[in-house]
C-alpha cells in the first residue's frame, strides 16, 4: 500500500470518537475526511479527537479540510481535539490559529474507547 | 469628365494620377455626337488648388460657357486650349466633386437652352452616382491600406519578439524582472541581458526612433551589434562607441537609437554604465531615489562619439529601474503626462522582486484610465538586490540540484522530497528543514495548480542552490493562469469558520511564514518563486 495514501479510521462512543488518520493529509483526503466526520457524527459523539501520529505530511489543502471539519463540528455543537502532531505541524496549527478552536494534546488522550469501527480510505483507496 | 476626390484636403492637394503638387488630375471627355471629335478623346488638365475656377464652379448654377468666362485662370486657359467649350459642374451634397467638360457642338452652333437644361439634369443625376462610386473606391483603398499597415505591424511585432530575451538571468540574491508592452503601432524598444566574463551581466535597454518594420529592423541590428561588441569589451562606454561606429554608416535617414548599457557585477553589486541618449536609470537606496547620470549622443547619428561611464553600488535592499520613455510620456485623459517626478515617487517605495514592476504598471494604468490607447512601447527592467538574508556580503552559490516535474496534481510532494534529499547533507536543523519542506510543497502546488493548470505536459522547473548562509529554492512555472496575486486576501480562521472565507487559501500565508524571504519574478511567459531559508537560526 502507498504509505502516502490517506485513510481515516473512526472509533468511539456517543461521548467521544477518534478519527485515526494515516497517510498524507492533502486534497486527496477530502472524501475520507468528510466520511470520517459523518461516521463520528453518526455515533453521536460530543467530542472528536483527530489522531495524527501516522500522518507524515499536511499541506494547505489538508489544513482546509480540518477547517471544514471544524466548521461542521461547531455547527453540530461538537468539540474537536488533535493529538499526535509533530512539532512542525503543531507550529502550523498555531500560526493558522487552528489551535484557538481545537485543543492540541501532546499525549494520547485518556478515556477514549479504542477499537476500529470503520476505516475510510482516501481518493483511490 | 473631371473628377475631384475626397477628402477635401486631398481634393485640391496631391493628385492620385501623378499630378504636380498642389494640383488635381483632370480629364476632359467628349460626348459622341455632340462634340467635335479629336484624335485623343481624353485630355488631362491640371487645376491648381488656388485656381479661381474651382471656387467659381462651386457656386455656379449650371453649365459654364468658357468663352464668356472672365477669370484670370490658368485652368480656363488650358481647358480652352484643350478644346473645351462648356463646363458642367458636378455637385453632390453641396460639394464640387467633378466637372463634365464638352467641346463645341458639331453643328458649330452654341449650346441651346434645352441643351443646357438637359446637361444640368444629367449632372444633377450623375453627381450622386459618381460620388457613391468615389466613396466605394476610397473605402476599398483605405481597407487595403489598413490591411497593409496591420500586416506591417504583425511583421514588426514578430521581429521585435524574436530579439527579446526568452528568460531572465538567474542570479542568486537578485530579483530581476522585465516588461515589454508594445504600442499598437509597434515602436523600436528593446532590452537584453548578456552574460559577460567573470559572472557579470550586461544589461541593455534601448529605443529606436520611428515605428513599425523600419524600427524593428534597426532594433534587430542594434541588438546584434551590442551583443557582438559585448563579447569584445567589458567597458560599457567602449561597447556603445563601437556599436555607434558600426551603426552610423547604415542608419536610415532621420533614425537613431537611444540606448543605455550597464554591466552589473552581481557579487559586489557594482554597476558601470554608459548612456547613448537614453533615460537615466533610477536607483532606490536607503537614502532615497537617485539617478545614475551618464550622457552621450544616441547611436547612429554621428561618428567618433565617446561615451562617459558612471558607476555605483547597488547595496542589499536597493533597487534599480531602467525604462523607456513610453512610461514617462504616457498621458491621462486630461492630456497630462505621467512624467519623471511621478516615476521617482513610485520608485521610492520599497518593493520586493517584481512588485516594483507590477506596481509601476498598476499606477500607470490607474493614471491613463481604461480607454487609454498606448502611444509608445513601454519597457521596464527592474533589479533588486536581496536584503536581510544577504546583508552586505553576497556569497557564491552552489547548485545542489535542478530538475523538472510534470505539472500534475500531487507532484508537489515529489518536489518536496527531492528538495529535502538535495539539502540532506547541509545539516539543517530539523525544524528548519520542515519549514523549507512545507514552503517548497506549497510553492510547487501553486505552480502546478495555477502555473501549469494541472497539465502533466506543462513542466514545473525546480533548482536548489546553497550559499554558506542560506538555501535558495527556485520554482518556475509557465504562468498559464497569470501571476500569483500579491494582494490575495489574508486567511483568517475566524472568517473561515464563519463562512466568510473559503476553507482554502493558506498557501501563500504558509510560504511567507516558513521561509526567510519569498520573491516572485515574472517575464511575461514564466514565473519564478524564489524561496530563501537561512541555514542557521539567527545567522
Amino acid at each position: 500500500m502507498d504509505p502516502t495514501e490517506f485513510s481515516a479510521a473512526v472509533t468511539g462512543t456517543a461521548d467521544a470518537a477518534r478519527i485515526h488518520c494515516t497517510g498524507d493529509l492533502n486534497v486527496r483526503a477530502d472524501g475520507a475526511m468528510e466520511t470520517a466526520y459523518a461516521e463520528a457524527a453518526a455515533l453521536g459523539a460530543h467530542q472528536i479527537t483527530l489522531e495524527f501520529e501516522d500522518v507524515g505530511y499536511i499541506n494547505s489543502t489538508g489544513i482546509a479540510l480540518i477547517v471544514r471539519l471544524l466548521t461542521s463540528a461547531r455547527a453540530d455543537d461538537r468539540t474537536v481535539r488533535a493529538v499526535g502532531l509533530t512539532d512542525h505541524y503543531r507550529h502550523l496549527f498555531d500560526i493558522t490559529r487552528l489551535s484557538d478552536y481545537m485543543e492540541i494534546l501532546t499525549d494520547a488522550p485518556v478515556g477514549v474507547p479504542t477499537g476500529a469501527a470503520a476505516t475510510t480510505g482516501g481518493e483511490g483507496a | 469628365m473631371t473628377e475631384l476626390t475626397r477628402p477635401k484636403r486631398r481634393l485640391f492637394g496631391r493628385g492620385s494620377a501623378s499630378p504636380e503638387p498642389g494640383q488635381v488630375p483632370v480629364s476632359a471627355s467628349f460626348v459622341t455626337g455632340q462634340v467635335r471629335p479629336t484624335d485623343d478623346p481624353f485630355v488631362a488638365v491640371q487645376i491648381a488648388e488656388s485656381d479661381p475656377l474651382l471656387a467659381y464652379l462651386q457656386t455656379a448654377s449650371g453649365p459654364v460657357e468658357l468663352a464668356r468666362l472672365e477669370l484670370d485662370s490658368q485652368a480656363v486657359r488650358e481647358l480652352r486650349e484643350a478644346g473645351i467649350a462648356l463646363v458642367v459642374p458636378l455637385v453632390s451634397q453641396g460639394e464640387l466633386i467633378g466637372t463634365l467638360n464638352l467641346g463645341p457642338r458639331l453643328s458649330e452652333q452654341e449650346y441651346s437652352t434645352d441643351d443646357r437644361r438637359l446637361l444640368t439634369t444629367l449632372a444633377a443625376q450623375a453627381a450622386p452616382a459618381i460620388r457613391v462610386a468615389q466613396l466605394v473606391r476610397e473605402q476599398a483603398h483605405e481597407a487595403a491600406e489598413r490591411e497593409r499597415l496591420e500586416q506591417e505591424m504583425r511583421v514588426a511585432t514578430l521581429i521585435q519578439q524574436q530579439f527579446l530575451p526568452r528568460e531572465l538571468p538567474n542570479l542568486p540574491q537578485w530579483q530581476i524582472a522585465a516588461y515589454y508592452g508594445p504600442a499598437r503601432a509597434v515602436g523600436g524598444d528593446f532590452y537584453d541581458f548578456i552574460e559577460m566574463p567573470g559572472g557579470r551581466i550586461g544589461i541593455a535597454v534601448g529605443d529606436v526612433t520611428d515605428k513599425g518594420v523600419p524600427a524593428a529592423l534597426v532594433m534587430a541590428r542594434t541588438h546584434s551589434v551590442l551583443r557582438a561588441e559585448a563579447s569584445r569589451s567589458d567597458s560599457p562606454g567602449e561597447i556603445l562607441a563601437r556599436a555607434n561606429a558600426l551603426l552610423v554608416p547604415e542608419m536610415p535617414a532621420r533614425m537613431f537609437v537611444t540606448c543605455l548599457f550597464a554591466v552589473l557585477d552581481p557579487v559586489t553589486g557594482r554597476i558601470v554604465l554608459a548612456n547613448a541618449g537614453h533615460n537615466l536609470p533610477y536607483v532606490r537606496t536607503a537614502e532615497g531615489v537617485v539617478e545614475l547620470r551618464a550622457t552621450g549622443m544616441p547611436l547612429g547619428l554621428l561618428p567618433d562619439i565617446r561615451y562617459q561611464e558612471t558607476e555605483g553600488i547597488i547595496d542589499p535592499g536597493s533597487s534599480m529601474l531602467l525604462y523607456s520613455d513610453g512610461l514617462v510620456e504616457a498621458h491621462d485623459p486630461a492630456n497630462q503626462m505621467y512624467g519623471f517626478p511621478r516615476l521617482a515617487t513610485e520608485m521610492a517605495v520599497d518593493d520586493a522582486g517584481s512588485e516594483l514592476l507590477d506596481r509601476l504598471l498598476d499606477t500607470l494604468h490607474a493614471f491613463t484610465g481604461p480607454d487609454w490607447e498606448q502611444e509608445d512601447d513601454i519597457t521596464l527592467v527592474t533589479l533588486r538586490r536581496a536584503s536581510g538574508v544577504a546583508d552586505a556580503t553576497v556569497h557564491a552559490s552552489t547548485l545542489l540540484t535542478q530538475f523538472s516535474v510534470p505539472g500534475e496534481e500531487g507532484n508537489e510532494r515529489l518536489v518536496m522530497d527531492r528538495v529535502a534529499a538535495a539539502v540532506a547533507d547541509l545539516g539543517l536543523e530539523p525544524a528548519r528543514l520542515e519549514r523549507l519542506k512545507t514552503a517548497v510543497s506549497e510553492a510547487a502546488m501553486n505552480a502546478i495548480e495555477y502555473g501549469s493548470q494541472g497539465r502533466p505536459d506543462i513542466a514545473v522547473e525546480v533548482s536548489v542552490e546553497t550559499t554558506p548562509r542560506a538555501v535558495v529554492v527556485r520554482i518556475t512555472d509557465q504562468a498559464l493562469s497569470g501571476p500569483v496575486p500579491s494582494d490575495a486576501e489574508a486567511p483568517d480562521i475566524d472568517a473561515k469558520l464563519a463562512g466568510l472565507q473559503k476553507p482554502r487559501g493558506w498557501g501563500l500565508f504558509l510560504i511567507r511564514a516558513m521561509v526567510d524571504e519569498m520573491d516572485v519574478t515574472t517575464d511575461g511567459t514564466s514565473q519564478t518563486v524564489t524561496l530563501t531559508l537561512v541555514r542557521e537560526e539567527g545567522a
